[in-house]
């Protein structure tokens, strides 16, 4: 693996809820990673936010990682959930509340 | 670089063929949209491969080309009221 995809490994797995997005979850530069922050808060879980506007290695080495060519992405304890509709999809029947619940 | 809705819709198709696809110009500057894609192929994938089955079908374009695509993915069911 090189570099940056060992940085994203050690992100995903050091953290139980990890989003990758653009700007922080106080200010999102994006509309999509900021309604990704909103259902995040919407639950009350504490996350992690990684910004990959700070770091061209990992802007570009996130969209390798799990074959997903869009930020946001969201990891729950190491696995690739998915972009801000699949959030969006899950957190309207539930499914992510269960997700996060069991899993954190 | 700006793409028609007709271009997304004939991409989709063109790599699932049985696709329904409906197709929302979300901010009318042809580089925000919203597509539903409904296919009997997608029947037992989850929902990250029915999405990556599309990304695939554009080829690269999404996040790069095409900036955002808000997607939803469904498979055909069957009629209710019969």
């Amino acid at each position: 693996m090189s570099d940056a995809q060992n940085s994203i490994d050690e992100l995903v797995k050091n953290n139980d809820v990890v989003l990758f997005m653009k700007g922080t979850a106080l200010f999102p530069q994006c509309g999509f990673s900021s309604r990704a922050v909103a259902i995040l808060d919407r639950l009350g879980v504490s996350y992690e936010t990684v910004d990959v506007l700070q770091d061209p290695e990992i802007r570009q080495g996130i969209k390798q990682y799990s074959d997903w060519p869009t930020v946001p992405q969201l990891y729950v304890k190491g696995e690739f959930v998915g972009g801000s509709d699949i959030m969006m999809e899950m957190f309207e029947s539930g499914e992510l509340q269960q997700l996060i619940g069991a899993k954190v | 670089m700006p793409m028609a809705a007709s271009e997304i819709e004939r991409l989709i198709k063109a790599s699932i063929p049985d696709a329904e696809v409906t197709i929302r110009d979300l901010a009318g500057d042809g580089d925000h949209y919203a597509a539903r894609v409904v296919s009997r192929s997608f029947e037992g994938m989850s929902r990250i491969r029915q999405h990556q089955a599309i990304y695939a079908a554009l080829g690269g374009r999404v996040g790069g080309e095409l900036h955002a695509l808000q997607l939803e993915t469904a498979v055909p069911q069957p009629e209710i009221n019969q």
